[in-house]
């Protein structure tokens, strides 16, 4: 436990001094959302107003991103000796991917917080109640997690932190195809069928649903329980591969 | 335990005579140099054998003036064997390495070296035969092998992004110190290996021996017992390789066993009490340096000769023959006397040798009095002849 501790410690820093990446993880989300307010959002018809609509998109949006640069993180680690080096020192495969988990879900608290500052000065106006809010955030938290442990576990997979860095872009578009930035019923039919049970829709119904004070159905259970299959399937799998790349 | 069961590999030779251009310090007048000193200082020197338990570490257990030998070896290894696939990388390896002594496990790229120490400090499971390294064995008491030692790769295991005193903090706290313990122990280590200056620097921007430095440092946080070093001044100047190797005596000196790999006969020569050469995954030689160097001359006196008839008459004598160019290659031991007295011998007419240079005996002129076959095809055909052996046998 003090070892995964420690390791998150390291995990932190290097994220800290890896300036691009803190770069691009912030910014990338915040011009994102200007874009779609400000250059799409006039022509995109939602029955609120579209920053309303957008926010938890982009929140989610940022969260998958930057939970998903783990993988680029992992991956680093794998190449070098310092793994070798923790081994030597008997920390097995879990405190060390961990403490890269847990930096990664500490990276995305703050990217988080500057997207919703950002989202307020440009007039997004929630309406949740204090126990919205803390679901909202639980469930946010729950996914960056488990897209946290997935991510690690493609790092595992990669041969090369450039291969490990493709996942970033899969996480960067899953959001498309889903309720994110437009409603599902302006996709063509065939589309409709993924875009309505991909589990970023579950995640982004709940988050709308809660932080503007709606009915939402059982889509936090459906987001919850996507976020639980995905944090088993990371762990198991980052675990097993973290094994099999140490043999 | 096999009390004999080092000795194994290669013609048993008796221990050459002392020579005259060991570079090494002078042998103290109370450490005599025989042949038949007892087995567990194979090759004494001054500072080496500490008096008593009571040295400055204290952790090497049994050793003490009585005991005579330690009961256990800080490395043992029998009949390792290890494939990736189809290619067999070691071939049943021998090792024995005594407590309190630097080892070292001499070879080229691909021989081995660096499986053999994975497989040493448990980072890879052998597919057959056995190891115990500071008295456990690597399998079953993995844990209790990975306190007792450490590992220096060959890939540099410090974070780049983290300054020095941060991965040295690091280390110590994963090894179980508490947080003031890592910071002093950190500071500590910084000073001794001169890096204090640059602590708060991230590592990135360490030279290549400097960065070297804090990898052994980072590797010494846990006060190892046995302390594994893969190819450690492999890429350095010469400079940086010197104060490395002074790191690597004071380990000695303080009393833990060093087993490291090189590529370099005179690093072999500068640190190991004692050496084996391994070759396609085999032990070909094992010894002191003063065994190995009765059999492999530590320089080469390279002639060129005046005639096509004075070279075909030295011919024999040569372990290097390039016709075209009239150039033969004679084992010397280097120094002004011998290579006197060989040209004198070889030339006493003092008209047959036209040039002459002196080289450092390398690792190939090892390898081709060692296994007595060229060394560039040797090594590739060796490993291939070898593998298809085994896969014929499977």
């Amino acid at each position: 436990m003090s070892d995964a501790l420690t390791l998150t410690g390291r995990a932190l820093r290097l994220s800290r001094r890896n300036v691009d990446a803190v770069i691009t993880s912030l910014m990338l989300p915040v011009m994102l959302m200007l874009i779609f307010v400000y250059f799409f959002g006039g022509a995109i018809e939602t029955g609120t107003a579209y920053v309303t609509y957008v926010v938890p998109g982009v929140l989610l949006l940022c969260a998958g991103f930057g939970a998903s640069t783990t993988a680029v993180t992992v991956s680093e680690d794998m190449k070098g000796g310092i793994i070798d080096r923790f081994r030597s020192l008997d920390i097995g495969g879990l405190p060390i991917l961990t403490g890269h988990a847990a930096a990664s879900t500490a990276r995305n608290l703050v990217s988080t917080a500057l997207v919703l500052g950002v989202a307020f000065a440009i007039g997004f106006r929630p309406s949740a109640s204090p126990a919205g809010w803390l679901a909202a955030a639980g469930i946010l938290l729950a996914f960056v997690i488990a897209v946290s442990w997935l991510s690690a576990a493609i790092g595992l997979l990669a041969k090369t932190p450039e291969a490990a860095g493709g996942f970033t872009f899969f996480m960067m578009f899953l959001p498309y195809p889903s309720s994110a930035f437009v409603p599902i019923e302006t996709m063509p039919d065939w589309l409709h069928g993924f875009a309505e049970h991909q589990p970023v829709t579950s995640v982004i119904e709940s988050l709308r649903g809660l932080l503007l004070g709606r009915p939402v159905g059982d889509s936090p259970w459906i987001a919850l329980l996507w976020c639980a299959g995905l944090l088993a399937v990371g762990l198991v799998g980052a675990s097993s591969l973290f094994r099999w790349r140490t043999r | 335990m096999k009390p004999s069961a080092h000795e194994p590999h290669g013609p048993r030779k008796p221990q050459a005579p002392q020579e005259p251009h060991d570079h090494r310090e002078p042998h103290t007048p109370d450490e005599p140099h025989t042949p038949d000193e007892p087995r567990h200082a194979p090759h004494p020197r001054p500072g080496r054998r500490r008096p008593g338990p009571s040295g400055p570490s204290g952790r090497s257990g049994p050793s003490g003036p009585g005991s005579g030998r330690h009961p256990i070896p800080a490395i043992e290894a029998t009949a390792l064997q290890k494939s990736y696939g189809d290619v067999r990388v070691l071939g049943g390896v021998d090792l024995r390495v005594e407590r309190g002594t630097v080892f070292s496990l001499l070879g080229p790229n691909g021989a081995g070296k660096t499986t053999t120490i994975r497989i040493l400090t448990t980072l890879t499971g052998a597919d057959a035969g056995t190891a115990r390294v500071a008295g456990h064995d690597v399998v079953a008491e993995r844990s209790a092998v990975r306190r007792a030692i450490s590992l220096t790769g060959q890939f540099a295991a410090v974070d780049e992004m983290q300054t020095g005193e941060e991965n040295l903090r690091m280390m110590a706290r994963l090894s179980g110190a508490s947080r003031a313990a890592a910071r002093s122990r950190a500071a500590e280590l910084l000073e001794r290996f001169d890096l204090t200056a640059a602590a708060r620097r991230p590592a990135r921007t360490y030279s290549g021996g400097m960065r070297r430095r804090l990898d052994l440092a980072a590797g010494l946080v846990g006060n190892p017992e046995v302390i594994f070093l893969d190819e450690p001044t492999t890429g350095l100047d010469p400079r940086s390789r010197q104060q490395l190797w002074e790191v690597v005596r004071e380990l000695s000196t303080d009393g833990a066993t060093v087993f490291l790999t090189t590529q370099y006969l005179e690093e072999a020569d500068q640190l190991a009490d004692r050496i084996a050469v391994i070759d396609g995954g085999r032990i070909v030689a094992e010894g002191t340096s003063h065994d190995l160097k009765s059999r492999v001359a530590g320089h080469r006196l390279d002639l060129v000769l005046s005639s096509r008839a004075a070279y075909e008459r030295l011919a024999a004598r040569a372990v290097l023959s390039i016709p075209e160019t009239l150039t033969l290659g004679v084992p010397t031991d280097g120094t002004a006397v011998h290579v006197r007295a060989l040209l004198d011998e070889l030339d006493p007419g003092r008209g047959d040798v036209a040039r002459f240079s002196l080289h450092t005996a390398t690792l190939d002129d090892v390898f081709l009095t060692l296994t007595r076959t060229p060394p560039r095809t040797a090594t590739s055909s060796a490993v291939s002849t070898e593998s298809t052996e085994e896969a014929t046998r499977v």
